[in-house]
């Protein structure tokens, strides 16, 4: 029997309030996430449960049990708050998927500071960006990546604190760096939460958008409300559950589900810190006994790739239960999870912005392959017209998805950008930027993006944010970005560019250019590939039309080119 | 001639690692060790082609082919 039983009967007598007693939450009262995935857990008499297991590179193992997560979270907690950092003060995780990661978010969270996790692969350019914004006061990091806060250190005067968890004496630290050692640091076996309440900050995840630079979504500690009981319900998990979320806590997954939704449960998670391949996935699986598996449509379609003779060397019996998030997982993925697994991936709906599932399919609920299923229990959600924002009844039509503004983790605002945050709403219905139908039998089909941001593997990517960083490159005099298709990764960046006089448009520029944009922004925002213009399309003022090179590389209409400059 | 495993791995370590992690050999796993993910793959193989003359199919620009310098060394010669 799964945790949701009969989804439409939990839509009869829905309240968030089930969430709240579960949690022993009394409204107006201290809720702080960081107690949560820990103190409380011990309390409830399962200290000595392993909440998690770790493998990196080279077989390295590493296991902790929750009451180490506890006391590891008080000794960073404590570490912290002695170097005067406070609560609401940002501290920035730009970490690898080690343990430090995991047990350093919650200790952050009882300190009251807010946790800005930042996906290490960024380059220097993008985590400037972040940092600025959110004006950080301290960053927990690893020696691998300190070169690129160094390299932007004279710009963030505010950054007061730059923490290596790996730091191995062989080198002198720098300016304004402080070496913590989690495991040898003296531990701290009390650490009082701080009181924060349902409105207090407790996240600062960073999305793209088509335009201006990355957004700061403000998550608060409330929000484990709905991400207790999604994890709960849609995720199935339960008391044996050895669960692996495959996503980065560099992003919202990562974290929503990654951290605070299995830990807040008491449930076992495991962690594999290495780069992908189909077989150490595989092993892992077996050697870990996986029982649920949370993973994103790219990495699906990767193993699909990698063949089914190879499944075959695992036993993969363990698993009993599978969901997938980060785009939208066509139904060929579906059939042949099914095939191979015995259980299909449910789809999951949600983003950055709402912090916890919307639209998902249930252990439970007949899927229907490559439907992102219904809303969940308590989410008001409504296929909408482009013009009007009225929400279109009829079966079919596709429209842009609504939701009510209702739910315990939406964001609260945009950090330093209530002006963009006020403009995700229309007609009383927050906006996601996608668009749907709903079918005759209530199950939500996903069409496409509202606007120009690529869906890469899951990752949103900003085509302005690539478009002025290749106008940073000395060759590029003029740059348009747009997603090509990808079998693998649904979408992958484009770039068209213009190329300064006195520069070769050729397949080694191209390749200096990409190097460029992945040191600088990330490798998921390198273009994948480059193609060289004599000019852009642009309307009449001068602005590029992003919109005639999207269609070109989709095979789609170009629709409407009146406003186009003559050549 | 260029040794051709020392050019690559001379390449990797220039533009995937930095002084913290240049500690790379012939047999250092690549993709299943985080130093060059699926993503900078892609300009890996451009590197490759360009370097070579050689046109690598995407079938076979696989984790596996690209994990070490010497697997992608193979790879090459294939295509040559």
């Amino acid at each position: 029997m799964s945790n949701i039983g009969s989804y439409e009967k939990r839509l009869e007598d829905f309240d968030w309030s089930i969430a709240e007693k579960e949690l022993d939450y009394v409204p107006g009262g201290n809720i702080n996430i960081g107690w949560y995935c820990s103190d409380r857990i011990c309390e409830m008499g399962k200290g000595n449960k392993p909440a998690l297991l770790w493998e990196g590179l080279g077989g390295k193992e590493k296991q902790y049990t929750f009451n180490d997560v506890r006391v590891k979270s008080n000794t960073i907690a404590s570490f912290l708050q002695n170097l005067g950092i406070k609560n609401e003060d940002r501290v920035c995780l730009f970490m690898d998927k080690v343990p430090e990661l995991y047990i350093g978010f919650v200790g952050i969270l009882k300190l009251g500071a807010i946790a800005q996790p930042l996906f290490s692969a960024f380059g220097d350019e993008s985590l400037h960006v972040r940092l600025d914004n959110a004006q950080t006061t301290a960053i927990i990091t690893q020696r691998k990546h300190v070169s690129k806060v160094r390299k932007i250190l004279d710009q963030m005067p505010y950054l007061k604190h730059i923490i290596l968890v790996d730091y191995d004496g062989s080198k002198p630290l720098k300016e304004r760096e402080i070496a913590f050692n989690m495991e040898d640091a003296e531990q701290v076996e009390e650490f009082k939460s701080f009181a924060t309440k349902a409105e207090s900050p407790s996240v600062l995840h960073y999305t793209s958008g088509t335009t201006g630079q990355p957004k700061g979504v403000k998550h608060v500690h409330y929000s484990l409300i709905s991400q207790y009981l999604t994890t709960k319900w849609v995720l199935d998990l339960q008391e044996n559950d050895i669960y692996w979320c495959t996503a980065d806590p560099g992003w919202v997954t990562g974290t929503s589900y990654g951290i605070i939704g299995p830990w807040s449960m008491g449930v076992t998670l495991c962690v594999l810190d290495t780069g992908f391949s189909a077989e150490s996935w595989y092993k892992f699986i077996e050697k870990r006994k996986i029982t649920m598996w949370y993973s994103a449509p790219t990495a699906i379609r990767s193993l699909m790739k990698a063949g089914d003779e190879l499944i075959k060397q695992y036993n993969l019996s363990s698993l009993r239960h599978l969901a997938s998030v980060g785009e939208p997982l066509n139904a060929e993925a579906v059939i042949w999870s099914e095939k191979v697994f015995g259980k299909a991936f449910l789809d999951t709906y949600w983003q950055t912005e709402t912090g916890s599932m919307m639209l998902t399919n249930y252990p439970d609920m007949k899927i229907k392959p490559g439907s992102m299923g219904k809303p969940f229990p308590g989410i008001t959600a409504a296929i909408l017209d482009t013009e009007t924002f009225e929400e279109i009844t009829e079966t079919g039509k596709p429209g842009l998805i609504g939701f009510k503004p209702n739910w315990p983790a939406m964001m609260r605002t945009y950090w330093r950008n209530e002006e963009t945050y006020q403009k995700k709403f229309m007609n009383g219905w927050y906006l996601p930027g996608d668009r749907a139908y709903i079918d005759q039998d209530g199950y939500y089909w996903f069409i496409g993006r509202d606007d120009d941001v690529i869906n890469t593997g899951g990752h949103l990517v900003s085509p302005f944010e690539v478009e002025s960083a290749l106008l940073e490159h000395e060759a590029v005099a003029e740059s348009a970005v747009v997603a090509k298709p990808d079998d693998v990764n649904m979408e992958v960046v484009k770039a068209f560019v213009t190329v300064k006089p006195g520069f070769e448009a050729n397949d080694d520029l191209e390749l200096k250019i990409m190097n460029f944009i992945r040191k600088k922004l990330s490798p998921l925002a390198m273009p994948q590939e480059i193609e060289y213009k004599d000019s852009l399309p642009k309307t009449r003022s001068g602005k590029i039309m992003r919109r005639v090179l999207h269609a070109q590389e989709w095979g789609e209409e170009i629709g409407d080119i009146s406003t186009l400059e003559d050549d | 001639m260029e040794n051709m495993k020392e050019v690559i791995l001379e390449y990797v370590i220039e533009e995937y690692c930095d002084e913290e992690n240049d500690d790379v050999t012939f047999e250092t796993p690549l993709i299943s060790g985080g130093i060059v993910d699926s993503f900078s793959m892609v300009s890996l193989k451009r590197f490759l082609e360009n370097k070579y003359k050689i046109s690598i199919p995407d079938a076979d620009a696989s984790p596996e082919n690209f994990d070490t310098v010497t697997k992608i060394e193979v790879l090459v010669k294939r295509f040559q």
